[in-house]
């Protein structure tokens, strides 16, 4: 059974008491893509990925992966599908080889073929250097990349990661997110990364999911959701100019369609329903303003995110005033 | 009919393969938990803590064999008893030194608890514990492998224990054993093994429901403690306040009443029920452990108790002391199965 969609949740529930910690999702995930789970801290992205491992029941619903049913045949899924958890741990009196060495043996890979296998996985993520150190003495990034050797012992078709790139520094990122991509490219495994660090996950994924809530409020490809709210007319335009005055500021206030503009330190932010690019660059040409810096936001993450976050948010606010709970919203704000 | 018999087949693999992967993983857990165990700081502490039991029990029995018989060659009058000499190399102590049965008692329970307390949640804590649910392994492999990783420790650590004092006693006092002394000793240890494996499980039914350690450590001692001695003290109050003994009419109505139910509520212990077991097993003199009456007494011979009789008295501290065990176990494997792991 070859069917496209690797991982698949149908109407998947989890409500603990009476807080929803994942809404009716339904998600599919095609083989060979990078999706990112995208959503704030708390939005439910960690109980999704435990119910996709048959770790948690999902109240309604159901989570297929590849087929077999994730809470029914955990056993099948969990040796088709790696897991590196959210802060991933070893035994720290351990070295790493040995790490690795309990896990092949806990997926039953035969004795023999356990040390060639180890040293081809340790080579690839680049901790050859330190397989025969304690896990103890590692940094954070040296325990993510063995994260992900443990996470290939089993071969497995599906790649899931929580939050893998909290805590790494930016070359510890780079490194981390090329070697995702490797992965899906030369291996063509399907790996779902969760994640609520938008723009380094933008770079490496085909598909994201916004999730905010518990429910999944966008999917889609980058392009994709940049054009959605570009249909929507939001657009973003970061502009500063030499010099920045009142005059220009007067010119701004009385463009059609806009819905906002705040000033970030010398830079001016620019929220508007429509493209105002070419009347802002017109008006600076006549008045002999010099260009420092424009950029139209829109189309990254970021603002996806942002927008999409907000029109959430919104949402659950006019729920919020139906209970006549304003006061607890802008308490929230404030904070 | 085809597809049904193809159906079966497909779940007899299936049930092959299952049984094959709770082996493999259950070794390599056992495997790991125990080189983990060896290799720990914690287990040169335990050693050590055995070593010098083992040691000072020794001496202690010798000298205070020799001088019971010094004593006894002094004074005619003061008879020696020489039978079951073997088993007071166990049940003697020195001047200031306590027997081996007593020392196994104070520190066996602490060797349990040291193997179990942080089994679960120092691996939740480290975080390699949803890393480990997330392999191909049945959840309850984790908890049962941990547990006979400590309990195979547990009894390697009391047998040697045991046939150490034995050895040793035997070559620096000569004593020889006979075999029911032998076999009375082996009962005695395997009774202590399942006595140190109940609070192996007690320790580990607190790693399962609390988050740290350090809790669970002291959660665990604080629980030895009240068997220990605030049990035995509350019986007391308890059995005084259903059947008072005060006056001499209420002594002569409760006397019996009361001392059954400070008896039987005292048996709830397993550190009750540990040190009857092993003072009957080890001292054969000891004919009952209920309340007797004169009547009982009347024509019984003033003699040891055979090995069959003595089992006979202790059986049902062995199903106790199991069933305590049991249920502990059960607690934490029940606790733990319906816990959500998450990344901390």
């Amino acid at each position: 059974m070859t069917d496209t969609m690797i991982i698949r949740t149908e109407d998947l529930t989890k409500a603990y008491g009476t807080k929803t910690a994942v809404n009716h999702l339904s998600l599919e995930i095609r083989r060979g893509e990078i999706f990112g789970l995208l959503g704030p801290n708390g939005a439910g992205k960690t109980t999704t990925i435990l119910m996709l491992l048959g770790l948690t029941e999902p109240t309604q619903g159901k989570a297929l992966i590849d087929g077999y049913d994730c809470t029914r045949q955990s056993m099948q899924v969990k040796r088709i599908t790696g897991y590196m958890p959210d802060n991933v741990g070893f035994y720290s009196d351990m070295t790493g080889r040995e790490n690795l060495r309990f896990t092949a043996r806990l997926n039953g890979i035969p004795e023999k073929e356990i040390d060639p296998l180890i040293d081809r996985l340790i080579g690839k993520v680049g901790m050859t250097y330190a397989a025969d150190q304690k896990t103890g003495t590692y940094s954070k990034g040296m325990r993510q990349r063995l994260g992900i050797a443990d996470v290939l012992i089993k071969d497995p078709a599906v790649i899931i990661m929580d939050e893998p790139t909290a805590g790494l520094d930016p070359e510890g990122m780079r490194e981390f997110l090329s070697l995702i991509k490797q992965l899906s490219v030369e291996d063509g495994k399907t790996i779902l990364v969760s994640s609520h660090q938008l723009y380094q996950i933008q770079q490496i994924c085909d598909r994201v999911g916004i999730f905010v809530g518990g429910s999944l409020i966008a999917c889609g490809g980058i392009g994709e959701l940049g054009s959605q709210i570009a249909a929507q007319g939001h657009y973003t335009l970061e502009i500063s100019t030499e010099p920045c005055d009142d005059r220009f500021l007067g010119f701004l206030g009385e463009l059609d369609g806009i819905s906002g503009i705040s000033k970030e330190g010398s830079t001016f932010v620019i929220s508007s329903s429509k493209d105002l690019r070419s009347d802002i660059t017109r008006f600076l040409g006549t008045h002999e303003y010099k260009l420092l810096h424009m950029h139209q936001k829109g189309g990254d993450l970021d603002e996806i995110y942002r927008v999409y976050f907000e029109e959430a948010e919104k949402e659950g606010d006019e729920d919020h005033d139906k209970n006549g709970s304003r006061k607890h919203r802008f308490s929230h704000r404030g904070t | 009919m085809t597809r049904t018999a193809a159906g079966s087949t497909v779940s007899a693999t299936e049930g092959h393969e299952r049984r094959s992967i709770r082996y493999h993983s259950l070794r390599a857990l056992y495997r790991k938990e125990m080189a983990d165990h060896v290799t720990s700081k914690r287990f040169i502490i335990i050693l050590i803590l055995v070593i010098a039991m083992t040691i000072a029990s020794v001496y202690g029995a010798v000298t205070g064999i020799k001088s019971a018989i010094m004593n006894a060659a002094e004074d005619k009058n003061a008879a020696f008893d020489a039978s079951y000499m073997f088993l007071k190399l166990f049940t003697t102590g020195g001047s200031s030194i306590p027997s081996y049965m007593s020392l196994i008692a104070l520190v066996g329970p602490f060797i349990g608890l040291i193997l179990g307390f942080d089994s679960i949640n120092a691996e939740k804590n480290n975080g390699t514990l949803n890393r480990l649910v997330s392999q191909p392994i049945y959840r309850d492999s984790i908890i049962i492998g941990k547990f006979l990783a400590s309990s195979t420790l547990i009894a390697v650590m009391v047998m040697s224990t045991g046939i150490a004092v034995g050895c040793a006693g035997f070559l620096a006092s000569g004593i020889q054993p006979s075999g029911e002394e032998i076999v009375r000793v082996l009962i005695y240890l395997l009774y202590t093994i399942i006595y140190i494996c109940f609070w192996l499980a007690m320790a580990m039914l607190f790693s399962v429901f609390t988050r740290h350690a350090a809790t669970s450590a002291l959660a665990s001692i604080a629980l030895w403690l009240f068997f220990a001695i605030f049990m035995s003290l509350l019986a007391g109050i308890l059995a005084n306040a259903a059947y008072p003994v005060n006056t001499e009419y209420e002594q002569a109505v409760n006397a019996l009443n009361n001392y059954n139910l400070k008896l039987n509520l005292n048996r709830i212990s397993p550190y009750y029920l540990y040190s009857e077991a092993s003072s009957v097993l080890m001292n054969p003199a000891t004919r009952a452990i209920n309340a007797v009456s004169y009547e009982q007494l009347v024509g019984a011979l003033s003699s040891y108790l055979p090995l069959g009789q003595s089992l006979l008295l202790v059986w049902p501290h062995l199903v106790g002391l199991l069933a305590l065990s049991f249920a502990a176990f059960t607690i934490s494997y029940i606790g733990f199965m319906r816990q959500e792991v998450r990344g901390t």
